[in-house]
């Protein structure tokens, strides 16, 4: 939650960014190690990947951390979130445990799922994460259904869906624009546009150039923001969720990003360029927030240092958790298959 | 007669219980195509919207997907949603929501949340309306662990099998063959419940069992007096629920009659006779068998327009029955 501190700044305050003005230091400065457990999380997986330890595939969101973090600070437990088969970013900054996530990835009982979901499935309802998805396109329709359980309760939490470009191409994007429009829910739709499904460019694979143009089709508001930019993602998430508590419907917010892995562990990517890959990487979202920070004076090298420190040493004890966790009983096989 | 029972036909037994759950709990809302003032498709939902508004009666657009996602999120968020398909041939367009969401959501994610949602499905051949109209898909969703599927034959079952369902926890899958909706029949006034996963037999034999549901039972109701008047004594078993199966109460009919028949409107290959059939063969009543096990299903086709070939599409009366002869019979 924004705790409307206002940043002493070097700079003054007129200069600051409107989220940066929201939020005050202390909170940016969670939004950081927020940013950063994202970003070990993903290498500390990819290292266990290598080394065996963990199975099937992942999808990495190294270079899209802003987008994540940036939607997910205004949100409290009661506000939900839907989340994609690149979820892990989503997931931690909606408040989940990376132990729990790790274990998760180890198939152990202690994680997440108790081992049943694996990498493309976690959730965490408690912290209103209804889950990552597996389907490309799963999540939207289910985040229009709890924003109107919000409105039908009476409640003034909202629901975000996180999606990328390829899913604005499936039917349930449409169809779940068109009735959180029609019905004014409190849902916000965040399309993380990093350029491709899988190998298929927005140019090859969509008629308009900008996912959010396709909002003028359901009357809501689309907006466009620089994903590498916390800055920016963050202050649009401020004004959709302040539109959607408020009763006035969904808005869609294009990230424009980038994810310099690739699509998964199977990618070979063949159909990009080193240098599209380089010049993303030199637009690292967490080194410029970071730059932005500084040059607002509202952090300093040193605690910049000590909140990257912190970040590691959580995700190594996460993974040592994980590892010493108890693997699941397969005695327990189909226990969770109904709820009786 | 007991002041406490009338007459009310399959649709309005079962408004009567989506009107009893709206009135007495807030989390339940109804959601469809047409089902506000156009009263449903097939007029179940009637005059419901009058009565509880459009916030609770809902409208939906044209969106097959879309609206069973909604439904799947809305249970997620702590509400309790109908959704009705206008037929359920149109689940085929939201078969991702419901076979890789609702079903698997509570699995995949450890067992620390449930889809409690409950899809109305009109299914069903003899209207006319043709294969994309008149299918009966209740393997296919019988198939899916983590649904469970409900085919009611009449409308006192319609009614308590509804309210159990929307009880329930899980997503439930709720067949209405669309021949039975004016179907008439005793229903208690009071909201009780039947519990899912309960056959029931229908007409207790001792030489044969004949295993149906929906409009099945009825024809199998028929045949079995038909043949009667031939001396032979013929049981038959309503399962109600497809999937958790009855099968204790298969099984021992099984032992008490020694001849199967299976009877249903889906497609015979790999259908829920199949299902039963292995059931049996698997269990202590296949030393009991006096004939082989028998399955009347529908024909391998899709559902044809022309009236005579829809007929003979599906299992009818006159099937049942020579069916049933030919096994009585014989002796093994
Ligand atoms: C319905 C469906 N179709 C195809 C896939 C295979 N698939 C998984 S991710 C993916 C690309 C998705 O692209 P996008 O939505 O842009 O998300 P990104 O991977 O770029 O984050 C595809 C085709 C799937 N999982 N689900």
């Amino acid at each position: 939650m924004p705790d409307a501190a206002v940043a002493t700044s070097a700079t003054g305050l007129a200069n600051l960014p409107k989220a940066f003005q929201v939020y005050g230091p202390e909170a940016l400065k969670t939004a950081l190690k927020k940013m950063h457990l994202i970003r070990r999380f993903e290498e500390g997986a990819e290292e266990q990947y290598m080394r065996g330890l963990i199975h099937g595939t992942m999808h990495l969101s190294i270079g899209q951390e802003a987008s994540a973090v940036g939607i997910c600070m205004p949100l409290g437990d009661a506000d939900y979130i839907t989340s994609t088969h690149r979820g892990h970013g989503h997931c931690i900054a909606k408040g989940a445990d990376p132990k729990n996530m790790f274990a998760e990835f180890f198939g152990k009982e202690t994680g997440y799922c108790r081992g049943r979901g694996g990498s493309m499935h976690i959730a965490d309802v408690e912290k209103g994460n209804l889950g990552a998805n597996g389907i490309v396109g799963g999540g939207l329709p289910i985040a229009v259904g709890a924003a109107l359980a919000i409105k039908q309760q009476g409640r003034k939490d909202v629901a975000i869906s996180f999606f990328g470009d390829g899913a604005s191409n499936e039917g349930s994007f449409h169809e779940s624009l068109n009735m959180a429009a029609i019905w004014k829910l409190p849902v916000v739709f965040v399309c993380e546009n990093n350029k491709y499904g899988m190998s298929t460019s927005t140019e090859r694979s969509m008629a308009v150039p900008n996912v959010a143009d396709r909002a003028v089709a359901y009357n809501i508001p689309g907006v466009i923001v620089d994903g590498n930019r916390f800055s920016e993602v963050a202050s649009a998430a401020l004004d959709a969720i302040e539109r959607a508590r408020a009763g006035l419907g969904p808005t869609l917010i294009e990230c424009k990003t980038y994810r310099t892995r690739g699509h998964s562990r199977s990618d070979r990517n063949r159909y990009r360029t080193k240098e599209e890959i380089e010049a993303w990487k030199a637009k690292d979202p967490i080194q410029q927030f970071e730059a932005e920070l500084t040059e607002h004076g509202l952090i300093t090298a040193e605690e910049i240092a000590a909140i990257r420190a912190a970040a590691e040493a959580e995700i190594a004890a996460a993974v040592e958790f994980a590892i010493a966790s108890p693997a699941p009983n397969a005695a327990d096989l189909v226990r969770d298959v109904y709820t009786v | 007669m007991d002041a406490m029972i009338r007459e009310l036909s399959f649709a309005e037994a079962l408004r009567e219980a989506m009107g009893h759950a709206l009135e007495t709990d807030p989390r339940v809302f109804l959601m469809g195509e047409d089902i506000g003032v156009y009263g449903g498709a097939f007029q179940v939902t009637g005059d419901l919207v009058h009565r509880f508004g459009e916030a609770r009666v809902i409208d939906a657009p044209i969106a097959e997907l879309g609206q069973a996602g909604v439904a799947v999120g809305a249970a997620l968020a702590g509400q309790r949603p109908v959704l009705e398909f206008q037929f359920s041939d149109f689940a085929a367009l939201a078969m991702e929501q419901i076979a890789n969401q609702a079903a698997k959501i509570r699995f995949m994610y450890g067992g620390k949340c449930s889809v409690p949602v409950v899809m109305r499905m009109p299914c069903g051949s003899g209207t006319g309306a043709a294969a994309q109209h008149s299918q009966s898909m209740e393997a296919w969703f019988a198939h899916v662990p983590g649904l469970k599927v409900v085919e009611p034959s009449t409308p006192a079952d319609a009614k308590g099998l509804f309210l159990a369902a929307l009880d329930d926890p899980d997503p439930v899958m709720f067949f209405e063959h669309k021949l039975l909706y004016k179907t008439k029949g005793h229903v208690p006034t009071e909201a009780y419940r039947i519990p899912l996963g309960k056959a029931e037999i229908k007409r207790k034999g001792s030489q044969l069992t004949i295993v149906a549901s929906a409009i099945m039972v009825l024809k199998a109701l028929e045949a079995a007096e038909e043949l009667a008047k031939d001396g032979y004594d013929v049981e038959v078993v309503d399962l109600r629920t497809l999937r958790p199966l009855d099968t204790e109460t298969i099984i021992a009919s099984v032992k008490k009659t020694s001849r199967l028949m299976c009877v249903y409107e889906g497609a015979k290959t790999l259908g829920i006779g199949a299902e039963i059939a292995a059931m049996i063969a698997e269990s202590e009543a296949f030393d009991y068998l006096d004939a082989p096990i028998r399955r009347l299903g529908g024909a391998e086709c899709p559902l044809p327009y022309n009236p005579d070939l829809e007929r003979a599409a599906v299992p009818q009366v006159p099937d049942i029955v020579a069916a049933a002869r030919d096994m009585l019979s014989k002796r093994v």
